[in-house]
């Protein structure tokens, strides 16, 4: 009570009311000096920074709507008869959960738009988190000190994809029960363990009466929980490591330019959950998304055509259908090689993107912090990669509808399954070829218009009758910000003797990491950035030219 | 007379007198029923027999032989009956333009009656399924619910859950039986045209028939309500995975550059 | 994953140490000339321009309101059961329409007034922040270690052996009763999977009439689908059942089966396949009855049903199992015994 005289200055009668509860706060949870770091916090605007927004928001409304669902899901595979107010069911037997599904759709008012706003939230979130992990990759944001962030983002696309097939499973109709059924039969495929995990997993043969319960707490808890604790900690390290910026002029790998969270970006950002949410909104209530009622009820002898999982599985679903019917019998044994080799790739090729990081901070050895992107070109083999392994992964995607494609281009479904065979080996390659030779194209480009200027499509006729385009100098921020990039040199593996003449032996890592790096950063893979003295050259004394 | 009652002890006087009770009979029925109609339709059937010959001489002889006994080029088409060629002609299948994996749908160049011609003639080749009546595929009576069930069981592995069509195997397909006349369902089952399976009397029932093409025509036809809005060709996950992509996603994408573009700065003056 | 092979001189030049706006000299033209000059907006210095953006804003705001009402309006006034034409999308539902799209405009109006508020009337000067680099400074570095080595010697586990692998020992163990406690997720194997409902003298009951068959119900050409006699839709482990036994039924012309076992296992030409594609089994069933194909819908398996349902292309790896059967003394189809095999995709111990 002694020091109230001291406080007396900051009358508590007087301060606005919400200065107050803040004040409050601050007493008991720090709020204030979380506030001084962060209120302020500088963000770069481009758009492609917010594709994280997009799934941030998708995400978070698959999570409001999925709440909503769950008051009138009933996760049970009790057989009843249908006398909903769906007429083309009228009658039919089905288990609880289709059931709970149609009156979801048909009785509860709002619920089918919910349903659609689920759905069509949850293939824009996977399809948003694959062009954000693409953003990050071709602009090489996932460099020092991002790589954690980067491995957090990876599981959050693997861990949605299982969460987004598990939801798909659960109404129980006839095409989501053709998808649980290959999970089962991919599952049957796994040597030694396969039968025993599948007995359990379904609490005995397929279909039992067990799995849509269990698919529904690992659908609505399990891996949402863990995808909320790494979105958490995904956005934690974004705040932590600040934002990656262009390079640009005044932009340096020790600051970030930018507008202030408060209050552009609260707006902004804010703003754009809105737009988000309005944008998917609109769309369910325009557009139908899984229709559950015209599918069926499943029953594990009837089938679709056209029996596809949502796209995020498409990619594997293209492996297993491409995949020739490999079988090895023996001794009383069976190894499903048609089903596990696809399955092997599945968790390989994604594996792939996932290390990428590392592979390459080992082969460049950098183990600095980087906070300025690359512009694609400008690591033309990381780039290349990358568009590899996109076209592979679309062209499994491609093998995943090869019956639409062939119904809809006219063609044969084997050829339709020959070209993706063949495609899978080679159109990376032939991706990887063509892009670096692009990047390269327009590092060259980049070059000319730093050494002699932009093409200004105007034509001059000199004296003696020549014609020539006049080119116009570069502004001294676009001729920083088109070389402020980086070049690294190929490692070389160093002295094979050391300095008493001693031999010593050249590990195969090192061998490897040489190559990888001449492959890199050799002749072939970069243009040289021009130097100050070529600019120099060119420009002094001839003008213009 | 006296020749008559003499014999009329006869062994076989019983016989005759039979005899001349069912001819007599037979004359009085050849009376009195309506001879004429029964005379004409006999007359209008060997006429459309007859026409449908012709048709077929010109038409199909080419590839079917002149006697339907089928060449290397078209099947033969004794026993088909007339609801193959209702199905076949009636939806342009035939006459064929070209080889194929498989015949497309065309426009119909016969007009019925010259149909009904050919499913005459070819029906005379051998006893086939007859066209259907039309109460047989008439809506009443027909369970939606049951042959939905049905046609999940029979048809949706071809053809789709709601008939949107589907691919087979080297360039085959099962077509979309959006639009088709149910009549031509009706006929596609009972004779299982090109590569689709027959479903005969006997294994589909001719209810059954009736129920699932009431289900088609609940879930597959211009008035068919979709609640969910769009249906994107009903096609399932492809169809709604692009759809996501380019609309939902490139929304989302288009409203992200309007909110991190930069502001128009006021023109220098 | 070490660098100390690489000279350093191989890496690229650190960029940008410091921020400080350099001018344009004729030693390095490419420098960082620094921030450009802030540039004004129209609303910046026309205040006109700036009421009308406001007005915009505020204009959004409203139109989100009155979507509000509107989809409060809808959710109460309209039938759920009511569909209406909406060119070019069809017959739909009036309310999911009618939600949806109030819905939509009044989330995205909020964002858009949000956004425009914030592109048009806050302030858009861009302002650097200087960044500190992630990893600590030496001292605390070396702080921290201090503080951890003098933790571990204080709890002496590096000393007293016995306790630490003891506990090792406790934590590792521990986790087994959790392995234990899934054991009853699900029954074992057994041989489970090698048995289906068919028996010696089961009838095949048509899956559509639910009657048995007789062989002339079944036409050249023809696709029927059967279950086992006694296995009714309303049973309790129907599902499971079927999953197994479900059977597809075709016949050909005894002369055009190439297989021999398949003649001897048929009946007059009749064939009884499993349905269950020995892949990851969808039930196969798309035949086509002039080449007798039969191809799986979900991954394009080929089976030749002429030829002992040999794999003809996709990604299964044996053939569909064929069910033996023949006719009862009443004349009606039934099984000779179960299936010899396995039906569905195959596992390890299948053999």
């Amino acid at each position: 009570m002694s020091t109230a005289a001291n406080d007396a200055p900051r009358s508590r009668g007087k301060a606005p009311a919400g200065e107050r509860v803040a004040d409050w706060a601050d007493g008991r949870l720090g709020i204030y000096s979380l506030a001084k770091a962060n209120m302020r916090k500088i963000f770069p605007d481009h758009w492609s920074f917010m594709l994280g927004e997009v799934c941030l928001y998708s995400f978070i409304i698959i999570i409001l709507t999925g709440v909503y669902l769950t008051l009138f899901f009933h996760p049970s595979m009790n057989e009843v008869t249908y006398h909903g107010s769906y007429v083309p069911m009228q009658g039919q037997l089905m288990s609880e959960a289709y059931k709970s599904t149609l009156d979801i759709s048909f009785d509860v008012r709002g619920g089918l738009l919910i349903r659609q706003i689920h759905h069509w939230a949850a293939i824009i979130f996977l399809a948003g988190m694959f062009v954000h992990m693409m953003r990050v990759f071709f602009t090489g944001a996932f460099r020092k000190p991002r790589e954690i962030n980067w491995l957090f983002g990876f599981l959050l696309f693997v861990l949605g994809m299982f969460t987004g097939f598990t939801g798909y499973s659960l109404p129980d109709d006839l095409l989501s029960g053709t998808g649980v059924r290959f999970t089962q039969g991919a599952i049957l495929s796994m040597p030694i363990v396969g039968t025993y995990i599948s007995m359990f997993l379904f609490g005995g043969e397929f279909p039992g009466t067990d799995f849509v319960a269990r698919f529904y707490s690992i659908h609505i808890l399990l891996l949402p929980g863990i995808m909320l604790g790494l979105v958490v900690g995904h956005l934690i390290l974004v705040f932590y490591h600040k934002h990656t910026q262009f390079a640009g002029p005044g932009k340096t790998n020790k600051n970030v330019v930018g507008m202030p969270l408060l209050p552009v970006y609260m707006a902004k950002a804010g703003g754009f959950f809105f737009l988000v949410f309005g944008v998917i909104a609109a769309i369910a209530g325009i557009v139908s998304v899984n229709p559950i009622w015209a599918i069926g009820p499943y029953r594990p002898d009837q089938v679709s055509t056209g029996a596809q999982p949502d796209w995020y599985m498409g990619f594997a679903e293209g492996l297993v259908r491409a995949m020739p019917g490999w079988e090895i019998n023996f001794w009383g044994h069976t190894l499903v090689l048609g089903v596990l080799i696809p399955l092997v790739i599945f968790g390989v090729f994604l594996a792939l993107i996932a290390v990428y990081p590392f592979i390459e901070s080992w082969v460049t050895g950098d183990k600095r912090e980087h906070h300025i992107l690359d512009r694609p070109r400008n690591a033309p083999t990381r780039t290349a990669f990358g568009v590899a392994w996109v076209t592979a992964y679309m062209i499994m995607l491609i093998g995943g509808g090869n019956d639409i494609v062939a119904t809809h281009f006219h063609l044969s479904i084997n050829a339709v399954t020959w070209f993706v065979r063949i495609g899978f080996f080679l159109g990376p390659v032939l991706a990887f070829i063509v892009t670096k030779r692009i990047c390269l194209g327009l590092q060259r480009r980049d070059k000319e218009k730093v050494l002699h200027g932009r093409e200004s499509g105007i034509i001059k006729r000199l004296p003696h009758g020549e014609f020539i385009e006049v080119h116009e100098p570069l502004s001294q921020e676009q001729l920083h910000t088109l070389t402020a990039h980086e070049q690294y040199e190929p490692a070389e593996i160093g002295p094979t003797v050391d300095e008493n003449g001693v031999e010593r032996k050249v590990k195969g890592s090192e061998k490897l990491r040489a190559k990888l790096s001449g492959a890199y950063f050799g002749e072939e893979s970069q243009i040289p950035k021009p130097t100050v003295e070529e600019y120099k050259e060119i420009t002094s004394g001839h003008g213009h030219h | 007379m006296k020749k008559l009652s003499a014999r009329r002890r006869h062994p076989l006087a019983a016989l005759v007198v039979l005899l001349l009770a069912l001819a007599f009979t037979g004359g009085l029925y050849a009376v009195f029923a309506p001879a004429s109609k029964a005379q004409a339709d006999q007359t209008a059937q060997s006429l459309a027999i007859d026409e449908g010959k012709k048709l077929y001489a010109v038409g199909c002889a080419s590839c079917h032989g002149t006697g339907g006994q089928g060449t290397t080029d078209g099947p033969s088409l004794v026993g088909v009956g007339a609801a193959a060629v209702d199905f076949q002609v009636g939806t342009g299948r035939m006459p064929a333009q070209q080889p194929g994996a498989q015949i497309p749908k065309k426009k119909v160049i016969y007009s019925q009656a010259e149909i009904d011609q050919l499913a005459a003639y070819i029906a005379s080749l051998g006893a086939g399924p007859a066209i259907p009546s039309a109460e047989k595929y008439g809506p009443e009576g027909a369970d939606i619910a049951k042959g939905g069930e049905l046609f999940r069981t029979n048809c949706a592995q071809c053809h789709n859950f709601t008939g949107k069509g589907g691919a087979l195997t080297y360039g085959k397909y099962a077509p979309s039986l959006e639009g088709v006349d149910p009549k031509h369902i009706y006929e596609a089952m009972q004779t299982g045209p090109q590569n689709m399976p027959s479903f005969p009397d006997t294994t589909l029932s001719e209810q059954n028939k009736k129920d699932i093409i009431a289900y088609l025509d609940a879930v597959n036809s211009d008035d068919t309500v979709n609640p969910g809005g769009l249906s994107l060709g009903g096609l399932g996950p492809v169809s709604e995975g692009l759809f996501g992509w380019i609309f939902g996603l490139g929304l989302c994408i288009a409203v992200a550059v309007w909110v991190a573009a930069r502001t128009a700065k006021a023109k220098k003056s | 994953m070490s660098s100390q092979d690489i000279p350093e001189e191989t890496l690229p030049a650190e960029r940008g140490g410091t921020h400080v706006p350099k001018p344009a000299d004729d030693k390095n033209p490419f420098a960082d000339p620094g921030l450009p000059p802030h540039e004004h907006r129209i609303q910046d210095i026309d205040e006109r321009a700036a009421k009308r953006s406001e007005r915009t804003v505020a204009l959004l705001f409203t139109v989100s309101m009155l979507a509000t009402i509107g989809f409060i309006a809808s959710f109460v006034a309209i039938p759920q059961d009511k569909s209406i034409y909406v060119f070019p999308i069809g017959h739909i539902s009036a309310m999911n329409f009618a939600l949806g799209l109030t819905l939509g405009v009044a989330l995205f109006t909020i964002g858009a007034g949000a956004v425009h508020w914030a592109r048009t009337l806050m302030s858009d000067e861009e302002v650097a922040d200087e960044r500190h680099p992630i990893e600590a400074s030496p001292e605390t570095r070396a702080k921290v270690h201090a503080d951890f080595k003098q933790g571990a010697k204080e709890s002496v586990i590096g000393r007293r052996k016995l306790i630490r692998n003891t506990m090792l020992g406790a934590l590792t163990l521990m986790p087994l009763s959790g392995v234990f406690l899934l054991r009853d997720l699900g029954p074992l194997p057994g041989t489970k999977l090698r048995h289906t409902l068919w028996s010696k003298g089961k009838l095949l009951v048509n899956m559509n009439t639910n009657e048995p068959m007789r062989p002339s119900d079944i036409g050249v050409g023809s696709l029927t689908f059967a279950k086992p006699e006694g296995l009714e839709e309303h049973d309790e482990g129907f599902q499971n059942e079927i999953a197994k036994a479900a059977l597809m039924i075709i016949r050909l012309e005894p002369d055009s089966i190439k297989d021999k076992q398949e003649l001897e296992w048929s009946h007059e030409g009749i064939v009884a396949y499993s349905k269950i594609c020995t892949h990851v089994g969808c039930p196969i069933s798309l035949y086509e009855q002039q080449t007798h194909h039969a191809l799986c819908p979900c991954h394009q398996s080929t089976f030749d049903l002429a030829d002992g349902a040999r794999v003809i292309f996709g990604p299964a790896g044996h053939p569909l199992p064929q069910l033996r059967i023949g006719v009862n003394d009443e004349g009606y189809l039934e099984a000779l015994s179960d299936f010899d095999e396995p039906v569905g995709p195959a596992f390890w111990e299948r053999g």
